[in-house]
């Protein structure tokens, strides 16, 4: 049997209970996958519901200050709901569909995967349950808000760290009780066999969209493209299309947080070694004996102690890199693009735009960067707002 | 020393290791070995404890705050089987602090604790090869879970390799304590007969002589997790929490043989 692997990452690590209605889910996907029905009715949803397809901007400006590299921004940020997350949203709302389930549960971080759910259940007529960390619902308060508004039940989970990881645990718990009627969207390429891949594959439509709108603009792939990673399915849509492309670099970017001590960052690429994480192996941070290791990043989206199995394996064979850019780094970036471009990233996506600010200049004019801004920054206003010292 | 259910119907008792320490996780395991428990499962702390409910998300909590590790765990079981040569012991863990001890070292480790075999809550079978090779080399026994959402055919390659006991899971769910024991649990005992003749274990849900009483008499033995690191929870450290799970197992042996009679 397949078990999704990507060299060695990935596989399928739940319980028994689970087992079945992974086989389930993996069969109505490669079932549907097939079928031009169900990929119609997903590009017209992508199209009139969330608003695709969205531009690649030129950042004349950003382009002109840093003074290097030409700086292209994908827009995920103008997406319905806020961010890139809608596109899996309604790609797995058609599957439980499908499969005949009137149930959602979901877990979520910054809130942007919990309101695309919460979007795609009420579009379906769905009851939808979205786990999240209560230290999250705080710092993500408007989203709490806005999933509410949508007829979601948002229930705050007061364990561990009460971020993202214990919102997938509880999330998990809940499937394994009601497996039977419930589907399990969930929001990143993480977790079992076959979540990476689906969810990668309904990602893909941001390299899809990004290299037709970069050949046209400029002639030729760009030679690098830069995606923030928590989970890593906006760093994997974006990056996707362009692995063909051999001389254009893959630079993920991670949250390097506020120090490089174990439990003040979310780097697991610099911090962390492989192990299994709800359902998957991949690199995870990690203490000496196996128990996961707390995370810190200002951006609750990349707060997460492990990363999805693909970018493991981009990693080991050299595809793409992986840096981090730290929490004063990604503050710094929000504002500059906002006062430059007249855009407001989220923390997660500002992660990436601090690794251009970082890089750009380095580069030659002639040479080509697409970021992906997977989200918009409305979410962040009142950490924004505590951390940036604006006046007036 | 195979494991073995010497009674009937057969009690296998959980504790999460180190919770509220090591040495009352230690005197817990011997009062429950001599008040009947034919199998002990040793669970190991872990920090994502994805497949437990509440109270021994809370227990496994506290275990990995006080710093239990799963060396220490293999510590403890060499302890008890010095004192205990007659019982089955395995061990209850995630996979991940097994992977990060070293598989090679786990096996070799596990054996020398004395302890009779493993489950590995999140390794299902199709991930499970490496793992039952370096398990088999020590003749160490596999036990899986089996569960009423498994196919029949998930059922047969579950029973395929396991060895030492299956361990049937009574309904879907996390563990806990429940009212009411699914008709689910039974039902699964039967598919389950189809594909082997190993002892089969009732879990999840366990709580009370009644129920205990009702398992054995479609299942070769119970599990009791939740209850009993409930009941160490509320009586304190050392002795007093070894002597209320003695009376307590004491209490399901009595049930259970009354409701027999009965």
């Amino acid at each position: 049997m397949a078990t999704g692997r990507f060299g060695p990452y990935g596989g399928r690590y739940v319980p028994e209970t689970l087992m079945a209605v992974l086989q389930e889910l993996e069969d109505a996907y490669n079932k549907a996958k097939a079928e031009p029905e169900f990929q119609s009715e997903l590009d017209d949803l992508l199209k009139n519901f969330a608003g695709r397809p969205t531009p690649l901007f030129f950042a004349k400006r950003l382009t002109e200050h840093l003074g290097g590299a030409r700086i292209y921004l994908k827009r995920e940020d103008l997406l319905h709901t806020g961010a890139h997350k809608i596109n899996n949203c309604l790609g797995q709302a058609l599957l439980t569909r499908r499969m005949d389930k009137k149930r959602v549960i979901a877990e979520t971080g910054a809130g942007q995967h919990g309101v695309a759910t919460a979007a795609a259940c009420a579009l379906f007529g769905f009851e939808c349950v979205v786990y999240m960390g209560v230290e999250d619902m705080h710092r993500q308060e408007p989203n709490v808000f806005r999933m509410r508004l949508l007829g979601a039940e948002v229930r705050g989970v007061d364990a561990g760290q009460r971020t993202l990881k214990d919102a997938i645990n509880e999330a998990m718990r809940d499937w394994v009780t009601n497996v039977r009627t419930t589907h399990y969207l969930l929001g990143s390429v993480l977790g079992p066999h076959p979540y990476p891949t689906m969810v990668r594959d309904f990602h893909r439509v941001i390299s899809r969209e990004a290299r037709e709108q970069i050949m046209k603009a400029e002639g030729r792939p760009p030679d690098a493209v830069i995606a923030c990673v928590g989970g890593g399915s906006n760093a994997i849509g974006a990056f996707y299309e362009f692995i063909q492309d051999k001389k254009t670099s893959l630079i993920g970017v991670e949250a390097g947080g506020r120090g490089d001590k174990l439990g003040e960052h979310a780097a697991r690429f610099r911090g962390g070694s492989p192990g299994v994480l709800q359902g998957t192996f991949s690199y995870v941070l990690q203490d000496e004996a196996g128990q996961i290791a707390n995370t810190h990043s200002v951006s609750a989206g990349l707060d997460y102690p492990g990363v999805g199995p693909e970018h493991g394996w981009l990693k080991d064979n050299g595809r793409a890199i992986y840096t981090s850019a730290t929490d004063d780094e990604a503050l710094a970036a929000c504002q500059l693009l906002s006062r430059l471009e007249g855009i407001i990233p989220a923390l997660e996506s500002s992660h990436a735009v601090a690794e251009c600010i970082k890089r750009a200049p380095r580069m030659q004019a002639s040479e080509v960067v697409i970021v992906n801004i997977s989200g918009r920054g409305d979410k962040d206003i009142g950490i924004l707002r505590e951390n940036l010292k604006i006046d007036g | 020393m195979p494991i073995n259910f010497q009674h009937k119907p057969g009690l296998v008792a959980y504790i999460t290791c180190g919770d509220p320490d090591l040495d009352t996780s230690r005197e817990v395991a011997l009062a429950a070995i001599r008040a009947g428990a034919d199998v002990l499962e040793l669970g190991v702390p872990f920090s994502d404890p994805v497949a437990d409910g509440p109270v021994i998300q809370a227990a496994s909590d506290r275990a990995v705050r006080n710093g239990v590790r799963l060396g220490d765990v293999l510590h403890l079981a060499a302890d008890i089987r010095r004192e205990a040569p007659q019982a089955g012991m395995i061990a209850f863990s995630y996979f991940n602090p097994i992977l990060r001890y070293g598989l090679d070292r786990f096996c070799d480790d596990s054996a020398r604790a004395g302890l009779d075999g493993a489950l590995v809550t999140d390794l299902p079978v199709e991930e499970a090869d490496d793992y039952v090779e370096h398990m088999r080399s020590r003749r160490l026994a596999t036990v899986f879970l089996a569960t009423p959402t498994s196919t029949d055919e998930r059922l047969k390659s579950v029973c395929d390799v396991c060895t030492g006991f299956v361990y049937a899971v009574s309904r879907t769910g996390v563990t806990g304590v429940r009212q009411q024991l699914a008709a689910d649990a039974s039902a699964l005992v039967d598919r389950l007969r189809q594909f082997t003749k190993l002892p089969i274990a009732v879990g999840f849900g366990v709580s009370n002589p009644q129920q205990f009483g009702e398992v054995g008499g479609f299942a070769d033995a119970a599990v009791v997790g939740t209850a009993i690191v409930q009941l160490i929870q509320k009586s304190g450290r050392g002795k007093s929490a070894a002597e209320a799970v003695a009376e307590f197992i004491g209490g399901l042996r009595a049930g259970a043989s009354a409701a027999v009679k009965a």
